[in-house]
């Protein structure tokens, strides 16, 4: 159990060091200079020249590069060429929006998920069984930020029932302890529901799927001829040996999940890594994009050895080979 | 081949798409960008008619341009990138997946260990940095999401050919004196690819999305140019006044995916 999770957090450390040295080699490579962006069109290029000095750029990349690593191993992240704040400061505000966003809609799309998978593999064949698979599949392939849209367009511009821009209203600091947590969960609920849905399409799909498949196994029958009755079955027998699968799914639609979190946190405006990342990377603020992009990369890593770890903790079969491996 | 009605519904609906996008002038106005007498023709909701008497079956955007007109010619670009995009991820995938599937050594452990690098790293962080660090265009969206969706298909083909190479009828060929690149090309990947081509269908439907999240971020196809994407986009500032510009493209971008991930599902079955 322990040793899983010692290798699996040091092939996950690898992966971090190769995302954050891909992004610094096509920083540099990529066109566009921030120096210029900083200083404007009238820039001189001696002064240009002296900034490019300042900032490091001059050195060969390998140079520059070791640099980088240097300062973030001693906690130093730079700062943000754009606005001049540290970037650790900018990316600690950040994530925990993020990283509340993705756990709590991954912990409701596989709830809900789960509950409309193994509906359907009760009524099986059924018109509920239909109408679900439809909505799953139609919900599967809405893009988030269109359904974000249209969220907004229904709950904010015609109902007028709930806020579509940031964490909190303009008027949080003024609020009651009670109140701006109540108004933090007004906020959340829109953005919450775009990503909850769209992963629960996908979440349904692969429970149904899964569930049949275990349903046409062996075991399934013998209960089934020992007189147990059917709801019986299908939790203890089907869904428990569905739930490995399942599981592992659940680990890899993280960085899906982050994804969809980067569109959905640009359109409400949500103050996550997102939304840092998206407006880096078009101001060229090399060092945001560098921590942001170290910052996702950890938490997707984080996801799939947290499922890699669950996995084996459900099934005793996986711990078992990866012991004796 | 599709046996089942859902798969026939997906296959009609992508036909159609594909029929419309290719016969553009023909079933539109024919002029996707261009702009007549804004005040009087913008903002015009879905089965209207303007001063010019112009019939506008979706309605019109904020330059008085023809929605449905926008929307069979972003289909053009929408579906072209997003067929070219998989592709290519296709052609790398497979190039991948057989090489790392029947070469044995080094060279296997490699390229497996590539794939499950670039597996792990988040897609979309690498899909803005790309699309963002270079000039904005149609064909850097075709390699950026070609060059960052090749991994499954790599993994689906690597199973497919080491399973497929212990086979009798590789052996066979191996004594029959025939080269690895003969036996790879001619005996194994003819019969690994049903897989691939449900993972390209299913593909499709992904790059379609991705391509128009690029475009809505606006490091796609850029405006006047009219893409899925870019249409929801420009929609989005007008939600509160004429929602059809933003919900529109939408729809048809959901038709088309749904009907990927059915045609997709129907081949699998079949295999």
């Amino acid at each position: 159990m322990f040793g899983i999770l010692i290798r699996r957090g040091m092939a996950g450390c690898l992966v971090v060091l190769g995302v954050t040295t891909l992004t610094f080699l096509l920083l540099r490579l990529a066109p566009g200079d921030p120096a210029l962006r900083l200083l404007g069109p009238t820039a001189t290029p001696a002064q240009v020249a002296a900034l490019h000095h300042a900032m490091g750029f001059d050195d060969p990349v390998p140079t520059q590069y070791a640099r980088w690593l240097g300062s973030m191993a001693r906690g130093d992240w730079g700062e943000s060429i754009a606005t001049g704040r540290r970037v650790r400061d900018m990316l600690a505000d950040a994530w925990p929006a993020t990283f509340g966003l993705v756990l709590v809609s991954l912990i409701l799309s596989y709830g809900l998920g789960l509950l409309v998978g193994s509906v359907q593999t009760a009524r099986a064949g059924s018109r509920l069984d239909t109408i679900l698979s439809v909505t799953s599949v139609t919900l599967f392939a809405v893009p988030g930020y269109w359904l974000a849209l249209m969220l907004v367009a229904v709950f904010t511009y015609e109902a007028r029932l709930l806020p579509a821009f940031g964490a909190a209203g303009l008027d949080a600091d003024l609020l009651r302890p009670l109140g701006r947590v109540l108004d933090t969960i007004r906020h959340a609920i829109l953005p919450l529901a775009t990503l909850t849905l769209i992963g629960a399409g996908g979440a349904a799909r692969f429970v149904r799927g899964t569930m049949f498949d275990v349903a046409r196994l062996p075991f399934v029958t013998t209960a089934r001829a020992k007189g147990l009755r059917e709801s019986r079955i299908l939790r203890h027998h089907v869904l428990r040996n569905a739930l490995i699968p399942i599981l592992t799914l659940l680990g890899l639609s993280v960085p899906t999940l982050f994804s969809g979190a980067v569109f959905v946190e640009a359109v409400f405006a949500w103050p996550g890594v997102g939304r840092v990342l998206v407006e880096a990377v078009q101001a060229r603020d090399y060092p945001v994009v560098m921590g942001a992009t170290m910052v996702s990369a950890v938490l997707v890593v984080i996801g799939n050895v947290l499922a890699d770890v669950i996995a084996s903790a459900v099934d005793p079969r996986i711990r078992h080979r990866a012991g004796r491996a | 081949m599709v046996r089942n009605r859902r798969g026939a519904f997906g296959a009609t609906v992508l036909l159609l798409a594909v029929a419309f996008a290719v016969s553009a002038p023909f079933v539109t106005n024919g002029r996707p960008a261009a702009q007549g007498d804004i005040v009087a023709t913008r903002f015009l909701p879905p089965l209207s008619t303007d001063p010019s008497g112009a019939f506008h079956l979706l309605g019109t955007d904020r330059f008085g341009r023809d929605l449905w007109t926008r929307l069979v010619y972003g289909a053009r670009i929408s579906l072209s990138v997003s067929a070219l995009a998989v592709l290519l991820s296709t052609l790398i995938g497979v190039l991948v997946g057989a090489t790392a599937g029947y070469a044995t050594g080094a060279l296997s452990l490699v390229l497996l260990g590539v794939t499950d690098f670039a597996l792990a790293v988040p897609r979309v962080v690498l899909l803005l940095l790309l699309a963002a660090m270079w000039r904005p265009s149609a064909a850097l969206v075709v390699i950026v999401l070609g060059v960052t969706g090749w991994m499954t298909i790599a993994r689906l083909v690597h199973g497919e050919v080491r399973g497929l190479a212990a086979r009798a009828f590789v052996e066979g060929a191996v004594a029959s004196g025939a080269r690895p690149a003969r036996i790879l090309w001619r005996h194994i990947l003819p019969n690994a690819l049903t897989p691939v081509i449900v993972a390209a269908t299913l593909g499709v439907g992904n790059a379609i999305t991705l391509e128009a999240g690029l475009s809505f971020l606006g490091v796609g196809v850029q405006p006047p140019a009219p893409s899925w994407g870019n249409m929801i986009a420009s929609g989005r500032d007008t939600l509160v006044n004429a929602w059809w510009v933003a919900t529109m493209p939408g729809i048809a971008l959901v038709l088309v995916v749904v009907a990927c991930t059915l045609l997709g599902d129907a081949l699998n079955k079949d295999h």
